[in-house]
């Protein structure tokens, strides 16, 4: 078990630094879906089947992929021209660094650190219980209809943004 | 076992690197990667806690639903404008994106 996280734990971080240093834009998005696959793994490892196929199916599935078609769209000739990153990214670098180190510390002088995982009760369903959650009116109903509602706005808004009026002639 | 510092340190990492990724890339589809990943250093706190406190309690996996959809719609609006920008100006680089710049 422990083996099993440490692997997956690189896999994560190093594909997470492949994602923020690599030049061609395609390859980034190849490495973030390996950073995303070692994260549903995680999710298996900490009893979230249910999560673990969330997370292949809308992330790998759905956002990784469309990522892909806009850097595809995006870009004459797959190359970046010029730098990856900021003349002054080494100020980033520090930020996120300092980041790091604060959560650490912040994290270190907490009593739950170092806790071990509580036991589940035995043959507790917990994709049921999820889905008793999702849509009992004593529980989260209300912020997954509203999180519902936002996903649609969001994504017509994403058709009109992305529309463009010089083909479309039956717009208006 | 494995503790639960271990999960935290590991998100904790992986939300700097997205924060370094999001601060330093010049390409504005390369900002959006970096926000998925500090996304995704969200949700294993979320799943972690979820375990590791209160596993009858379904409140961390109900959150990490809703960070499911969030980031779905973060990353279909941040796409479409930048498909938009780049059919308007022809580059996706954040630095020469500089209209309402003085």
């Amino acid at each position: 078990m422990t083996i099993l996280f440490l692997i997956t734990a690189v896999v994560i971080l190093a594909s997470a630094v492949m994602v923020v240093s690599s030049r061609n834009l395609v390859h980034a998005a190849l490495w973030l879906v390996s950073a995303l696959f070692g994260v549903a793994v995680l999710y298996a490892m900490l009893n979230a089947g249910f999560m673990a196929v969330v997370q292949v199916v809308i992330y790998i599935g759905a956002i990784a992929i469309l990522f892909i078609f806009a850097v595809m769209l995006t870009r004459r000739e797959m190359r970046d021209t010029g730098p990856g990153l900021n003349p002054n990214w080494w100020v980033s670098a520090v930020v996120s660094l300092l980041t790091f180190g604060g959560l650490a510390y912040l994290l270190s002088n907490w009593s739950g650190f170092s806790q071990t995982s509580a036991d589940l009760p035995s043959g507790f369903d917990a994709v049921g219980a999820l889905g008793d959650a999702l849509i009992s009116p004593d529980a989260y109903v209300l912020p997954f209809e509203v999180a519902s509602i936002l996903l649609v706005a969001a994504l017509v808004g994403a058709v009109y943004i992305a529309f463009n009026p010089q083909n479309g002639d039956n717009h208006e | 076992m494995i503790p639960l510092s271990w999960y935290l340190i590991l998100s904790a990492a992986l939300f700097s690197i997205g924060l370094f990724g999001v601060l330093a890339r010049r390409n504005a589809v390369a900002i959006l990667l970096g926000v998925e990943l500090m996304l995704n250093a969200v949700n294993i706190n979320l799943v972690a806690f979820w375990r590791y406190l209160d596993p009858v309690q379904m409140t961390g996996q109900v959150f990490t639903i809703i960070v499911f959809a969030v980031a779905a719609a973060e990353v279909a609006v941040g796409l479409a404008l930048v498909i938009s920008v780049y059919r308007n100006r022809k580059t996706v680089v954040a630095d020469e994106l500089d209209m309402m710049k003085w």
